[in-house]
């Protein structure tokens, strides 16, 4: 891997692997000191084009618990807001030796652009851009499922899929990219992904993604899914009347008390509740769900960190200039590791007064 | 141009065989008590992932020779991957589980435990790892094979088996908890020579 842009071209193996190091991430995050050495003098850029709090602390966070050097941009009061172009940004980053760029941008494919476009030699991580994706918001909440999931089997998280499992996603899919990136992420997983919004505020196309649509959230609860995913209404985007109002929106879309209460008599004891967050309390969740014991929405913030760390270790480490298939990463390193370390190169052997045997010049 | 079958120009032999190496580590074990005057306050961490079985196995030993030891209460796990110095020269690898003895490390007497030693480079990073977890009391290292061409001043306490080599050849240890071999677990140290 050397970006991450999306979830949608995220292999399987890939993407288990991701979780699996964030585990040991997580570990380290229960410890005392919080903190390791393997990304010492590397330098991370956070290029915020759009307003966040957790994730852009969440990849801070990261960066310095694996001891790199952290770049902060706020594009209010930078020379973007001069009318500066992502070019123009993007070179001067390289210019100051980025070595990853970790970027949220309200167009949708600017973070592809910038990976693509060769004015850059950092990774480039996608911290959500525009409607397309948000990868590591998805890598996260897969992570949180899985630990769900495996606690429930009674299995280790690491090597677990999702195999089995049914997740709903409900709200405003339209403007959401972590709906999307959920999408591509969890059907990988091998989880069975439902929709369910109100036709307004789902895409078009959405027929041909690998998912069952529901045009009403009972019905779709019905189905009994496993974990319930409320998206976050985007009052910033809504820019036509997608609903007659938000009292009608609640009422047909909202997590309320009553859906609540639903689980209950439903037997679901072992379903989960989600958000990404930030939440609209009262709107499309109600304060009993967000505050419920079924509630992730604090350990899904406690798992970005170490979904990021993950993200950053794997994108940073290790020799990518000569890599020729993913595949053969570990095997390789294991090979090294049995042979302990490269070969000094010339061929003495250890017992006292040998000639040298080697064959270089 | 032929290509060469799988096996075809490497040669391998066997250094240690099952009962060497259970020999070895028997005597590593009574080194061990010997050199802590018993076994209070010892803690084994085994480096991923041929350490750790090993680990085990002393522990196991050790338990045989004092019976107030509970072999999986003194026995751990200390990966070393983030620690390393040469993460960017070699393609990713995946950091496995750190997992300490409920006792935890402060204080105690902590042997590290490794297949082969080296370079002294996995050390160098062990010892950097054990010191953002704790504070031992006293650190020693024991390997199963002693292998020399050191790159750094780190010498082990117990050996199992020093064996001079070349550097052109590689050094294996297979062991039942870990590798499989043709379908039937295996416990030997072969040298495989690469022309």
């Amino acid at each position: 891997m050397k970006h991450l842009l999306s979830t949608q071209d995220l292999s399987a193996r890939n993407a288990l692997r991701l979780l699996d190091v964030a585990e040991e991430m997580a570990a380290v995050g229960q410890r005392e000191i919080k903190k390791l050495p393997a990304l010492r003098g590397r330098t991370v850029v956070n290029l915020f084009f759009e307003d966040s709090t957790r994730t852009r602390i969440s990849f801070e966070a990261a960066a310095k618990r694996l001891s790199a050097d952290v770049i902060n941009f706020a594009v209010k009061g930078s020379s973007v807001s001069k009318g500066e172009s992502l070019k123009d940004t993007a070179q001067t980053l390289e210019a100051m030796s980025a070595d990853a760029v970790v970027i949220r941008h309200p167009a949708s494919g600017a973070p592809a652009r910038l990976a693509a476009s060769g004015w850059i030699d950092a990774a480039v991580v996608n911290a959500g851009d525009g409607t397309h994706e948000h990868p590591t918001q998805a890598l996260l909440d897969a992570f949180t499922l899985r630990r769900h999931w495996a606690r429930l089997g009674g299995n280790p998280s690491a090597g677990t899929t999702l195999a089995g499992m049914k997740v709903l996603i409900v709200g405003d899919v339209l403007h959401s990219r972590v709906a999307r990136s959920n999408v591509w992420l969890l059907t990988t997983l091998g989880a069975e992904v439902l929709l369910a919004g109100p036709p307004t505020l789902l895409p078009v196309g959405v027929g041909s993604w690998p998912c069952t649509v529901y045009y009403n959230l009972d019905e779709a609860l019905a189905q009994r899914p496993d974990a319930v995913m409320m998206l976050r209404l985007q009052a910033e985007r809504m820019n036509a009347a997608f609903f007659p109002s938000t009292r009608e929106y609640s009422r047909r879309w909202g997590f309320d008390d009553g859906r609540l209460a639903l689980l209950d008599t439903m037997g679901l004891d072992d379903t989960v509740i989600m958000h990404p967050g930030p939440m609209n309390r009262g709107l499309e969740i109600s304060s009993a769900a967000a505050d419920s014991p079924r509630s992730t929405v604090l350990a899904q913030v406690r798992n970005g960190v170490s979904v990021r760390m993950a993200a950053l270790y794997l994108l940073l480490s290790g020799d990518h200039h000569d890599e020729q298939d993913d595949e053969q990463d570990d095997e390789q390193a294991d090979a090294k590791d049995d042979a302990t370390d490269v070969p000094a190169g010339n061929g003495t052997r250890t017992t006292p007064d040998t000639t040298r045997e080697g064959t270089h010049p | 141009m032929t290509v060469p079958a799988p096996d075809s120009g490497i040669h391998k032999r066997v250094v240690l065989a099952e009962a060497d190496i259970d020999r070895a580590l028997t005597r590593i074990a009574h080194e061990i008590l010997e050199a802590n005057k018993g076994s209070r306050d010892l803690v084994l961490l085994g480096i991923p992932r041929r350490g750790f079985p090993l680990a085990q196995r002393l522990a196991q030993k050790i338990a045989a020779v004092d019976e107030s030891v509970d072999p999986d209460l003194i026995t751990g796990q200390l990966d070393v991957t983030m620690y390393r110095d040469d993460l960017r020269r070699n393609p990713t690898r995946s950091p496995l589980a750190t997992q300490l003895p409920p006792s935890g490390i402060d204080d105690k007497v902590v042997v590290l435990v490794d297949d082969v030693l080296y370079s002294g480079r996995t050390i160098r990073a062990a010892l950097d790892a054990l010191a953002d977890l704790g504070r031992p009391r006293i650190v020693r290292l024991a390997v199963l094979v002693d292998r020399g061409h050191r790159e750094l001043p780190i010498r082990a306490d117990h050996v199992g088996k020093n064996l001079p080599t070349s550097s052109r050849e590689r050094v294996r240890v297979h062991l039942a908890e870990i590798d499989l071999i043709g379908g039937s677990a295996v416990n030997e140290v072969v040298i495989e020579d690469r022309p």
